[in-house]
């Protein structure tokens, strides 16, 4: 099974007034019985606007589809793409689909894990990086491949990962020195 | 006109597609050029991303692995002064490095990718788009339609294989005044890239699909079903159902006839199982992808309980060109029993990964060596695994094997939607069949007992098995646990995830004595029954091993033998990658 998110509480939630600025025209659009159907919609809005899903977004979508919140956690858990909480700056996506597993990812995994000191689905404390596994980038010919937010890089060695995020590292210290 | 196209498809862009593409765009407005740019979806050749064709009056020139610098001189060479780079070209002036990987391909569902623009429904529209539908509407009944699909003896590429026609007629005579179609377009086999590619080069085709089998079956909305780890296949997507909306294709009257027509995306939010067709109607209905007890099939009650039509996105991208060409052009390809082509992903280790699109009927030996380029670095072949999760592994003896659904079957692999990883001799198949186990392990929905436990339960023995402490009886008792999971649960999912370790025991089964009874990873691969150590006498102090070593474990100054601090060492294997002196063994 997936692993457990829990619901934490977070002083970092946005404010109900923009809770409520999400897309609202999906609902509208949609006839009464159909209401269902926006959830998904819903729930990818609003991690779209903030990185994750706040609790209190939860509880404002069940009022306007009128699905219990618990059911609503419920999809949500079951989606890999649904977050409740907050992401680094940049994601890190590794891609462990075949392609990339029998061309050496675990060993690209490891030196990620080495030089974020982080493990999978965690993130820095300087809220700079998250680490995330998933199936399959589709971009199997380039594989092993790494993508960090959208940008995707192909076929790594130890040598090259380093580089990537020496890259992204630097990017960072110009843009506070700057 | 000269025309310049650039391959932007995922791998492409991913390879610096978009910084080529700006590049030549600044050449050709600085030197002020006559010439059409334009982007393309995928060509196919993966391998020698990024792409770029130049055509002009006298021939088509393939470009392969340009930079940007690359660019400025092609520009500058073959544009300004009229000199192709010959040493650059794989294809055209007379040279054809790429030889064989188009040679034995037939191009149908990948008609159009890496030739049209897929941002431009007119340039669609001039390679015959959109003529299937309106002869459907202006010249066949939805009965005739259904009788050339049944005729033409396509079946799901998806990976059931059940004949199309078959499922429109179901869809068709189900009572209801409202029906849907679906487009499945959540392809999560890793080690799949085919819709993606399909999509994202040629995504009218899919729509035109789409619209004749809903005229078919009588429905008049869809929904497309797409993962939302591919952003660029949505955007396209996107822009080409506004361009039909835009033209009357979609809407109310469509082409001008009776028949009302949407086409709905929806993105998927990351789950396996959603590619099972309950499962992915349940996520449509914005609940959890959990699949559901057939019967009733969706063509009796799918969507909000009406009559639903799903096939995958390569199955549609057939339909247009069956209906143009006909039933018999279409089944006059393939086997007695599989019609028409196959889009394969080749990928692993394999010198041209990319994607062909081949008559059924041709060799796992032909794909791998005369399209494919043979193995990667002269290693020996091993093996395919085809089907990806749901699949198997078909060794290297069995390469003559034809492309067939019913032959694949037979070996306990599936045809399944396209994935196809070459395996060589440094690959272990008891850790691919964990790897696949564990993936199906993770993706499990939870629903039946055997899929939710039974492949735990087998899980940990192969992880037992890997790390070096398999039992005596544990081969016994993964055909068991195997057995039961097959028969006792309820989708595709959990009833094909043994697949890859059944077939890997079938074919490899002294593999996995050797990692029980004798401690040893024949292939060297089990980190736990592998290390390594620097033979001292070899080692010359180049220091390339420490420089590559992830985790800062070989040290040893220059000049001097290193060595290899096994603690800290976690069995990557790089060092003895990259040694040039073969210092480092593997014991």
């Amino acid at each position: 099974m997936r692993d457990e998110r829990r619901l934490e509480h977070d002083h970092k939630y946005p404010e109900e007034r923009e809770i409520k600025n999400f897309k609202f025209d999906l609902i509208n659009k949609r006839k009464q019985r159909n209401q269902h159907g926006a959830l998904i919609p819903l729930l990818q809005s609003a991690q779209d606007s903030y990185g994750y899903i706040p609790e209190k977004a939860i509880h404002y979508i069940s009022e306007v589809v009128n699905i219990p919140a618990a059911d609503i956690y419920g999809v949500i858990t079951f989606y890999s793409q649904f977050r409740l909480k907050p992401l680094g700056k940049y994601v890190i996506r590794i891609c462990e689909g075949t392609a990339c597993h029998v061309n050496g990812a675990k060993n690209i995994l490891k030196v990620l894990q080495n030089e974020l000191g982080i493990g999978v689905a965690e993130t820095t404390d300087d809220g700079l990086f998250t680490l995330q596994s998933v199936a399959c980038l589709g971009c199997c010919s380039l594989s092993p491949v790494i993508m960090i937010n959208d940008e995707t890089y192909g076929n790594l060695d130890a040598e090259k990962t380093r580089k990537v995020i020496k890259k992204y590292r630097k990017r960072e210290t110009n843009a506070h020195t700057a | 006109m000269t025309e310049i196209k650039v391959g932007l498809a995922t791998c492409g862009i991913a390879s610096g597609g978009e910084a080529v593409f700006e590049e030549i765009k600044k050449e050709i407005e600085e030197n002020d050029l006559d010439v059409n740019l334009k982007e393309t979806g995928c060509m196919g050749m993966c391998y020698e991303e990024v792409l770029v064709e130049v055509i002009d009056d006298h021939d088509h020139y393939l470009y392969s692995r340009v930079t940007p610098d690359k660019a400025k001189r092609i520009l500058k060479e073959h544009l300004i002064e009229h000199k192709p780079i010959e040493e650059w070209i794989i294809k055209g002036n007379g040279a054809d490095i790429g030889n064989g990987f188009f040679e034995k391909q037939k191009r149908i569902v990948l008609r159009n990718c890496g030739i049209i623009d897929p941002g431009s429904i007119e340039e669609y529209m001039d390679r015959e788009g959109y003529k299937a539908i309106q002869m459907c509407l202006k010249e066949y009944t939805s009965l005739e339609v259904i009788d050339t699909i049944k005729k033409s003896g396509l079946r799901g590429r998806g990976g059931g294989g059940f004949p199309t026609g078959l499922k429109w007629d179901f869809a068709r005579q189900a009572e209801g005044d409202k029906k849907y179609i679906i487009c499945n377009a959540d392809e999560g086999d890793p080690g799949a890239f085919m819709d993606r590619s399909a999509l994202e080069g040629d995504p009218h085709s899919v729509l035109e699909g789409m619209m004749i089998a809903a005229y078919a079956a009588g429905a008049n909305e869809a929904y497309i079903y797409v993962r939302a780890e591919y952003p660029l296949a949505i955007k396209r997507l996107k822009i080409a159902i506004a361009q039909c909306e835009e033209k009357g294709f979609l809407g109310t009257h469509i082409f001008g006839s009776n028949m009302d027509f949407t086409i709905n995306i929806k993105e998927g939010a990351g789950a396996f199982v959603c590619g099972e067709e309950t499962a992915l109607i349940a996520s449509i209905e914005g609940r959890r992808g959990v699949p559901r007890i057939r019967p009733p099939f969706p063509a009796k009650k799918g969507l909000w309980k009406n009559p639903t039509n799903i096939n995958n996105v390569e199955t549609y991208a057939n339909v247009p060109w069956i209906i143009l060409n006909g039933a018999d052009a279409f089944a006059s390809m393939g086997t007695e029993k599989s019609k028409g082509t196959k889009v394969f992903a080749l990928a692993g280790k394999i010198n041209k990964s990319g994607l062909a699109e081949v008559p059924m009927g041709i060799t796992i030996n032909e794909i791998v060596f005369d399209i494919g380029g043979g193995i990667k670095g002269d290693k020996a072949f091993k093996a395919v695994q085809i089907g990806g999760p749901s699949g198997g592994c078909i060794p290297e003896k069995m390469g003559d094997l034809k492309i067939d659904y019913n032959e694949i079957t037979r070996t306990g692999a599936i045809m399944g939607s396209g994935g196809l990883i070459v395996l060589d001799e440094t690959t272990c198949m008891v850790d691919l069949a964990k790897f696949f186990l564990n993936f199906t392990q993770n993706e499990s929905c939870g629903k039946c007992t055997f899929c939710r436990i039974g492949t735990k339960r087998m899980l940990e023995v192969l992880e037992r098995i890997t790390s070096g402490e398999g039992k005596d009886g544990d081969i016994e008792l993964l055909e068991d646990l195997a057995e039961k999971i097959k028969s006792s649960t309820l989708c595709g999912l959990g009833q094909t995830a043994p697949n890859p370790v059944l077939t890997t025991i079938n074919y490899f089964r002294s593999e996995y004595e050797a990692h029980i009874y004798e401690k040893r990873c024949p292939s060297h691969y089990c980190p736990a029954l592998v290390t390594y150590h620097i033979n001292a006498e070899e080692c010359t102090g180049c220091t390339l091993c420490a420089k590559k070593c992830p985790v800062n474990a070989i040290n040893g100054d220059k000049k001097e033998a290193h060595f290899i601090n096994t603690e800290k060492c976690i069995k990557c294997g790089l060092c003895f990658d990259v040694c040039r002196f073969h210092a480092v063994e593997k014991i």
